[in-house]
């Protein structure tokens, strides 16, 4: 790399020089604290990328394998998360089943399979096709994937059920709980300077 | 104080999605950043009247969110209707103290103290105020984070009416609060995105 290039704080427009970082270290704006970048091991993006393609498969898992089983007096039901915002959905509260889907299927969905194919992509040390956009998109929606918000949600619901019937945590919940833990870690792996910096080389 | 070395100020623009630096161009039009070609902008483009816009929206829906039904609960013994706030007190008054806590933080407290922070925030800079602007930004850093936990009961209420409409005995509804409170947490999302932090920060340099 040339001159390493300069970084503006997204907060307060502050510039400041890269100088590298210790391990574990993170960067932070002079004037408003803000995090401007951190340390990222060299083979961060490997880790990522085999967290997203085990997070890939957890989502599967997660979304075929009911959350939550329930009886109430003989009669027995259970629900996937699709299952659920279709039940919500056929109830009429359409533009709620809807916003449920988007933050907790499709949204994470797209970002798993993206990065996925990003990083897989610049593993071989190519560029993969649409990779660039599709970078652009992750980023756009990050805050509309909701997994961990779903989670609390679903144990909140349990608690409020057995109240009134008896409830059995099904396969579905602990790969939620599994998949959360690796989005988490997946993200928190990811170096995104480095997959842009070889985004750029490789055009 | 002396003009900050900001990128604005040496003519530079920073990229929101990927972070590059790139020079801005001479003659106006949109700059498109050279790494990623997202469109790049100084400042988030009308800013204030955005946030200002969602924000209030957000608050006229804040009051039908809470005070009609999020669930209806229909069962042999007649019909409840559950606002946010009853869910709250039910989880109280059950014993699940910690939950119900949980709850009143992410369903009434964090939309109710974002919208409060966000209006301060936004009309702070309306009036170009100086202070503190280092407290500001860590408190936009804040309600940013925090945001997305007040969907908690959207999806509660979501298990509950798929887990609980095939029953003959009980049988629960979404209610219309449901989708004001689906709309005031969408709403107050995107005028946090639409607010632009670096704005507490432009009028600061200007001073002598
Ligand atoms: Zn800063
Ligand atoms: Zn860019």
């Amino acid at each position: 790399m040339s001159a390493s290039p300069p970084v503006a704080c997204l907060e307060c427009d502050l510039l400041h020089r890269r100088s590298p970082l210790p391990p574990g270290g993170e960067a932070r704006c002079t004037r408003c604290g803000a995090c401007l970048y951190r340390w990222a091991r060299p083979d961060a993006n490997e880790r990522a990328l085999a967290l997203a393609l085990a997070a890939c498969i957890l989502f599967v898992v997660a979304n075929v394998f009911p959350i939550v089983g329930l009886e109430i007096q003989g009669v027995h039901s259970s629900a996937t998360l699709i299952g659920a915002a279709r039940s919500l959905w056929d109830d009429g509260a359409r533009a709620v089943a809807l916003l449920v889907f988007v933050t907790t299927v499709l949204v994470p969905a797209a970002e798993l399979i993206g990065i996925t194919w990003v990083l897989a992509a610049l593993r071989r040390g190519r560029r993969g096709w649409g990779a660039v956009p599709l970078l652009h998109f992750i980023e756009s929606v990050k805050p509309w994937g909701m997994v961990e918000v779903f989670v609390l949600g679903v144990l909140v619901a349990l608690v409020k059920l057995t109240h009134v019937a008896s409830v059995e945590p099904g396969a579905g919940l602990f790969a939620f709980g599994a998949l959360m833990l690796l989005i988490a870690a997946s993200a928190a792996a990811f170096d995104a300077d480095a997959a842009w910096a070889q985004l750029e080389a490789g055009r | 104080m002396s003009a900050a070395p900001t990128a604005a100020r040496l003519g530079l623009l920073a990229c929101e999605v990927c972070r590059l630096v790139s020079r801005a161009p001479a003659l106006g039009g949109d700059a498109h950043c050279p790494r990623c070609s997202a469109t790049l902008h100084a400042r988030k483009p009308a800013s204030l009247a955005r946030t200002w816009a969602f924000l209030i929206t957000a608050m006229i829906l804040y009051v039908p969110a809470n005070m009609l039904p999020i669930m209806d609960t229909s069962s042999l013994f007649g019909t409840q209707r559950d606002t946010i706030l009853s869910g709250v007190a039910f989880l109280w008054t059950s014993g699940s103290f910690v939950l119900a806590l949980l709850v009143f933080f992410a369903s009434i407290m964090v939309p109710l103290a974002k919208m409060i922070a966000l209006t301060v925030l936004a009309a702070s800079v309306q009036m170009r105020a100086a202070w503190h602007p280092r407290t500001r930004t860590r408190l936009y850093r804040v309600i940013e984070f925090a945001g997305r936990w007040s969907m908690l009961d959207i999806y509660v209420v979501t298990l509950l009416v798929a887990l609980v409409h095939v029953s003959t005995f009980a049988s629960i509804h979404a209610g219309p609060g449901a989708a004001a409170f689906g709309a005031v947490v969408v709403l107050t999302m995107f005028a946090a995105t639409s607010f632009d932090p670096r704005l507490i920060w432009d009028t600061l340099g200007e001073k002598p």
